[in-house]
């Protein structure tokens, strides 16, 4: 038996420099230096001890779609031991939304071919969390989302979701689209052999054109949503800081007392 | 009039304050007709009547609980069928932002998740959102096909607004994906008595510098004391000290509260993302150049094990 996984992953600006939007009102992806998001870093690991704890056939590809850049994502991936990468990049992709990126993404695992899809939680830049959800709409397959936990067996996904009233057990047959929180597991960092090795591993490059998917469809101007305006949020006003020198909790009561919260 | 579709969260027919605040800001673009789904979806008719329901839509069956999110979007996608709103609002849980998505996609929508508040527009609602860990406020708009747009706590006042909130039975059919994914099994989350993270007008979170799960106990204090929320770092979640449930920033919750009380927490940027923009922030943290300074209205360098326990001895002398 095989079983081939597309994992999701993607690059994304730094969150520790300082991120800006474009005059566009698009993520400035310039002068932020990428990487590939943390949080799937646990996607890829995921997929790893599947396969590692599998009798089958595992064959891990890992999917982005973004801009040149990107690359380095894919190449991290690798490094921690995906086998194969698909790079989808186009520039008409600028300024697509989640719905035109999971309509990209749905077409490119369509084509890669697949078992099991795995992505991250939520993206550190968009951070909007719904991209696994509609991708496994579009695929019309399971969603077994916000796991903490997963298994694949016998072509059964089973995991532990744990959601704000109640910690879920939840069971899938293969094909299926998984999402994994970052309590699924420390993801492991590339070895020396493995950075080497990713090196020599196959990385495809895919347009609009290979996908089928019309310039419209997606983009800035495709978008389903628009963004009218975006401002910094003005810096609070510096408060005040006591040093505490015997007496810090009440002078912070007298504070909290003046604010009315007492 | 336009009608809003409102999905509303609530267990066993309590509804949850979210919901609430979220029929406020849909009287803002139109009528509220509410969808409640699973066990005890007509006795939330009441108190959504109280705050401006026009309509009750419900619907129960055995599907809702036993296969995850699914059921739910065939249920809000025949609502959405039934009534043809101008917008869907639907509160930003993790489920509610699933089934919102998965609705979006079914409709031809666009979706604007995570708003923290709304208008009329001429060309739509327009939503706030916050961005970049809360340093950026953006406006947006959904640009085609009905907007979808999922709120989080905290971003309106409840009002009462007496309306009809007539019953009606939804009819529902399963599609073939309805039954995709099995809940095999589920543990409630124990009630600890004190009030959800994210509705709180108070939060008091804890963070590495509390240096263990026996020393937890005050900062609970320091909650009940002000009736408060208890939230915790992921430094203190992953070290075990306090369940993954309270951690706050940007994959636990995101808390926008009256008061937010860090202790012993540096600040960092994925923290930030969970509480920035809490109206009024307190921090107390024995290092002086800890980033979390530079976001409070008030800080007390010091040692939290002695700040702690006097603020709350003090805050219990002062309410009596
Ligand atoms: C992808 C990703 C997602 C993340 N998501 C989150 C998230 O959702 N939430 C989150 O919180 N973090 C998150 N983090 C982790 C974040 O980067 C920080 O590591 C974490 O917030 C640090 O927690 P802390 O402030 O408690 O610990 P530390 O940074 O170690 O700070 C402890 C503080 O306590 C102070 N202190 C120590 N002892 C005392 C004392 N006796 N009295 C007073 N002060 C004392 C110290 O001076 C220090 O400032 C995430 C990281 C990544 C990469
Ligand atoms: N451009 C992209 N390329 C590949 N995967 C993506 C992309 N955007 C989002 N994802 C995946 O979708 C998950 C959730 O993203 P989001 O809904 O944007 O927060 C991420 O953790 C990734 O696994």
């Amino acid at each position: 038996m095989s079983l081939r996984i597309v994992v999701c992953v993607k690059y994304v600006p730094d969150a520790t420099g300082d991120r800006q939007f474009t005059e566009d009102l698009t993520v400035n992806r310039d002068d932020v230096d990428g990487l590939l998001s943390e949080l799937d870093e646990y996607a890829v690991e995921q997929a790893l001890q599947i396969s590692e704890n599998s009798d089958d056939d595992v064959e891990i590809t890992v999917l982005t779609v973004g801009p040149e850049d990107a690359k380095d994502a894919l190449r991290k991936a690798l490094s921690m031991g995906a086998d194969k990468a698909i790079h989808v990049e186009d520039d008409d992709l600028h300024g697509t939304d989640v719905m035109g990126t999971s309509l990209v993404l749905a077409k490119a695992i369509e084509k890669a071919g697949y078992d099991l899809v795995i992505t991250g939680m939520a993206s550190t830049d968009g951070t909007m969390g719904v991209l696994p959800a509609i991708l496994a709409e579009r695929l019309g397959v399971p969603q077994a989302t916000l796991l903490s936990e997963v298994k694949v067996e016998d072509g059964t996904v089973t995991g532990r979701r744990d959601g704000d009233s109640a910690s879920e057990q939840l069971q899938a047959s293969l094909p299926a689209l998984v999402s994994v929180t970052d309590q699924s597991g420390e993801a492991r960092y590339p070895s020396f052999k493995g950075i080497m090795a990713a090196k020599k591993k196959p990385v495809e490059s895919w347009d609009l054109e290979d996908l089928e998917i019309e310039a419209d469809e997606v983009g800035l101007e495709g978008s389903w949503t628009a963004v009218d305006s975006a401002a910094q949020r003005p810096a609070r006003t510096a408060g005040t800081i006591v040093k505490d020198e015997g007496e810090g909790g009440k002078q912070l009561a007298e504070f909290l007392a003046g604010q009315k919260f007492i | 009039m336009a009608e809003v579709l409102v999905y509303v969260d609530h267990v066993d027919g309590a509804v949850r304050k979210p919901t609430l605040e979220l029929l406020t800001l849909a009287r803002r673009i139109g009528e509220p007709v509410a969808v409640a789904l699973g066990a005890g979806a007509d006795a939330t008719a009441a108190v959504l009547a109280e705050h401006g329901a026009v309509k009750v839509l419900t619907a129960d069956a055995p599907e809702f609980a036993e296969y995850l999110v699914v059921p739910k979007v065939d249920a809000l996608q025949a609502a959405y069928d039934a009534v043809s709103p101008a917008a869907v609002l639907v509160p930003s849980s993790a489920e509610g932002k699933e089934i919102a998505a998965r609705l979006a996609v079914r409709i031809g929508s666009g979706i604007i998740t995570d708003a923290v508040d709304l208008e009329a527009g001429d060309e739509g609602p327009v939503a706030t959102q916050s961005a970049f860990a809360a340093s950026f406020t953006t406006k947006s708009r959904v640009s085609k096909g009905t907007p979808v747009i999922t709120v989080k706590p905290n971003s309106a006042p409840v009002e009462a607004a007496p309306a009809a909130g007539a019953v009606e039975a939804l009819a529902v059919t399963f599609g073939a994906l309805a039954t995709g994914t099995k809940v095999t099994g589920r543990t409630p989350r124990e009630s600890t008595g004190r009030p959800e993270l994210t509705e709180a007008a108070i939060v008091v979170s804890g963070g590495r510098g509390v240096n263990g799960a026996e020393n937890f106990g005050i900062i609970e204090e320091l909650a009940d004391s002000l009736g408060a929320a208890v939230g915790a770092s992921r430094a203190a979640v992953d070290a075990g000290w306090y369940p993954h449930t309270n951690q706050v920033g940007q994959t636990g919750k995101s808390v926008s509260p009256q008061l937010y009380i860090a202790s012993g927490i540096s600040g960092a940027i994925q923290h930030r993302a969970g509480m920035q923009t809490s109206k009024t922030i307190v921090a107390i943290n024995k290092d002086a150049e800890a980033p979390i300074f530079d976001l409070v209205d008030y800080g007390v360098v010091g040692d939290l094990f002695a700040v702690v326990p006097q603020l709350t001895a003090e805050i219990k002398a002062r309410k009596g």
